[in-house]
């Protein structure tokens, strides 16, 4: 195994050992319970800065390429900026639900080819590097804000029932969710904005036209489109709450289809 | 030495009875006073809420006659007849009134589960006594102990997150809703003991913009003006509803006086900023069609009472987890008990071993007449050295085993063998 695998891994046996104690810090309430979950996870975004170091020394290049580095680089993106969030509000229960989503991307990137190939020389240069990388990281602000979305509409469950159960005295306010989820999208949109044109800069050098009707392309125009009208819809009518949290969590489905469906799937040729 | 408590409480007497035994704070130390009278207390605590008394004592003989002396006590300061008492008080001893007053600091003997203020009046009454020097090393450990139950118990089970008052309720569920309440404004229609109480509870969260609408304008000003909040007329408080994020209400109004309709309008002209509506009014004053509108929560009273009720029930769950961290409290603490057991079995042996060494080490000395200072160093720091070193195994072994079942099974050996027995008692 090479050394960046190792804390690849190791990255991972942190995150699911994070996420475990996260729900399990959930269902008790138990704060030592919350501090194992907050240190499980710091350990292992720990290791996965050195694994992608690791990978950047033996590659000389960001490890923002292969399906499984895109993979990896966002589950430490979303992990950083859980860790953020967890820090600046003093509150973990959202860790509940990003944890998750962080092992779930290291789980898929695991299950992915890791050897180092020699790229062709489109795919190199740092305007797809810098593609990609804003790409993910703007996505990995939008899986909060999908995490946000979720546990907003969870919340708005139980205060609606009028019969408040377990998980209303775990959730957090509808306002302090509310706002995670508005200023997660205005982290992410200016991310993903400037991703599409990097992206279609490349393109044009690549390629020779800005925008190909190829399906990834078409999703991450779909999904901006979303994001976009949900910023808008926000500052014009104030639209809040209850539907903002869906469409923010139609939007994540979105990039998901645009991560997994398009790029995954066609593992064999990356775009 | 051994630990009691000998108390009563709102579970075994009535109230009546309670007020006997009842004592104000300034006058905890004349009790203790009292208590330290008693020859057969070796340590003492009085504690005191409006549901008990209590108090905390190891016995410096005999355990029934400590307990039997330090309730004659009570009942000749008091002045009550000897029946007075009888049938409400109980008696624990060594685990069991470890126990009890662990669960009593912890708040899981109260009579509102998890209610956070007996941790604060224990921790009161501790003071008074450790003032007096009224406790020892058994009651100090036992109530240090008792402390970080307490907080071990609060940060471990969610057994006081539930609030179980209409008033409180209302209060967490608009910090759910708004998450901080500084800077909220909140609406009062009509009046009456309930609304006032549920608006104190929002100001002590730090609601201080307070508007106020009766249907007689010169009610809305005297409330207005005792919460330092502003009168409105009642005609338009659907006006100022876009700008309340909380409102109570609790008319006497016959009828309906808030409509699905014009929730639905004020909702739209407050830019989908949540509200909180509350009704305690009977006959309602606020249509139930208005939960459906979005971002619109409203709890009635019926409503908020079954919310106290579950939590009530809540709090019963998280307090069955409470009492497992309390079992295994217990154990420590018995174990430290048991550890101490053994205190007196060491420090007689050692005097005894070290009579021995001196008075033979003396005639050792007569004996061999002239010696020099650095001869009589060498003789007495190899009598020391030997002791130290044949007494080095049993005395770590008896401490091992102290904490356990037998331990003193142990010590009692060890006063055969070394005929410790008959010079100590």
């Amino acid at each position: 195994m090479r050394i960046d695998e190792f804390f690849f891994y190791a990255a991972l046996a942190g995150y699911l050992l994070g996420a475990f104690h996260y729900l399990l810090h959930v269902v008790t309430s138990n704060r030592r319970i919350g501090t194992v979950a907050t240190a499980a996870t710091l350990a292992g975004f720990a290791a996965h800065t050195v694994s992608h170091l690791c990978r950047v020394y033996a590659l000389k290049r960001p490890p923002l390429t292969s399906p499984y580095e895109s993979l990896s680089f966002l589950a430490w993106a979303i992990v950083l900026i859980y860790l953020a969030i967890e820090l600046r509000y003093h509150n973990r229960i959202m860790g509940a639900f990003a944890l998750p989503l962080a092992v779930l991307a290291g789980s898929a990137a695991a299950a992915l080819p890791r050897r180092i190939a020699e790229l062709a020389p489109t795919l190199q240069g740092v305007g797809l590097w810098s593609h990609v990388g804003l790409a993910l990281f703007g996505n990995a602000a939008f899986a909060l804000t999908f995490c946000a979305g979720l546990m907003y509409l969870m919340q708005e469950r139980q205060l609606k029932s009028r019969h408040p159960g377990r998980l209303y005295f775990r959730l957090p306010a509808l306002e302090f969710l509310d706002d995670i989820g508005f200023k997660s999208i205005l982290f992410g949109f200016p991310l993903l904005t400037l991703a599409l044109i990097s992206g279609s800069l490349w393109a044009e050098q690549a390629r020779g036209s800005f925008f190909t009707w190829r399906p990834r392309e078409v999703w991450s125009v779909v999904s901006w489109l979303i994001y976009a009208g949900l910023l808008y819809a926000r500052v014009s009518v104030g639209w809040r709450g209850r539907k903002a949290a869906i469409l923010a969590i139609l939007g994540f489905c979105l990039v998901l289809i645009t991560f997994i469906g398009v790029k995954v799937v066609k593992s064999g040729q990356l775009m | 030495m051994e630990l009691f408590v000998l108390g009563l409480s709102h579970k075994t007497a009535p109230i009546d009875v309670r007020e006997r035994l009842a004592v104000p704070e300034r006058e905890l130390p004349k009790v203790l006073e009292t208590l330290g009278e008693v020859p057969e207390l070796a340590e003492r605590m009085f504690f005191t809420t409006c549901n008990r008394a209590e108090v905390y004592g190891v016995a410096a003989g005999p355990l029934p006659q400590a307990v039997e002396a330090v309730r004659s006590s009570l009942e000749r300061y008091r002045n009550l007849e000897p029946s007075a008492l009888a049938g409400a008080l109980y008696t624990h001893t060594a685990g069991e009134a470890a126990r009890h007053v662990f669960r009593v600091a912890a708040s899981l003997d109260s009579m509102v589960v998890g209610e956070p203020q007996i941790l604060g009046q224990v921790k009161a009454a501790y003071t008074v006594a450790r003032a007096q020097q009224a406790t020892g090393i058994i009651l100090s450990n036992l109530l240090e102990q008792a402390f970080h139950v307490a907080k071990r118990v609060r940060t471990e089970t969610g057994i006081a997150t539930a609030p179980v008052s209409i008033a409180s309720v209302a209060v967490e569920l608009a910090r759910k809703i708004f998450g901080d309440l500084t800077g909220r404004t909140v609406l009062i229609l009509g009046a009456g003991e309930m609304a006032e109480l549920a608006l104190r509870h929002l100001m002590d969260d730090g609601v201080r913009s307070i508007l106020v609408a009766n249907r007689s304008h010169e009610r809305a000003v005297a409330l207005a003006e005792q919460f330092h909040g502003k009168a409105v007329t009642f005609d338009t408080f659907h006006r100022e509803m876009v700008e309340a994020d909380i409102v109570i209400s609790s008319t006497s109004a016959p009828h309906l006086i808030l409509k699905k309709e014009e929730v639905q309008a004020i909702i739209s002209e407050r830019r989908h900023r949540p509200i909180f509506l509350i009704d305690i009014a009977n006959p309602r004053d606020i249509d139930p069609g208005c939960n459906e509108v979005d971002n619109v929560y409203l709890y009635n009273i019926d409503d908020l009472q079954s919310v106290v009720a579950s939590n009530l029930q809540e709090r019963q769950r998280e307090a069955e987890r409470a009492e497992v961290i309390v079992d295994r409290e217990v154990g420590v603490f018995q174990a430290w008990l048991r550890g101490l057991d053994v205190v007196p079995t060491i420090v007689s042996l050692r005097n005894r071993v070290e009579e021995i060494r001196t008075a033979e080490l003396q005639k050792a000395m007569v004996r061999l007449g002239d010696l020099t200072a650095e001869q009589r160093e060498a003789i007495t720091s190899m009598t020391t050295a030997m002791i130290n070193k044949i007494l080095h195994q049993p005395m770590s072994e008896l401490r091992r085993h102290a904490v356990h079942q037998d331990g003193h099974l142990y010590s009692t050996i060890l006063r055969r063998l070394f005929g410790l027995e008959e010079k100590e008692r």
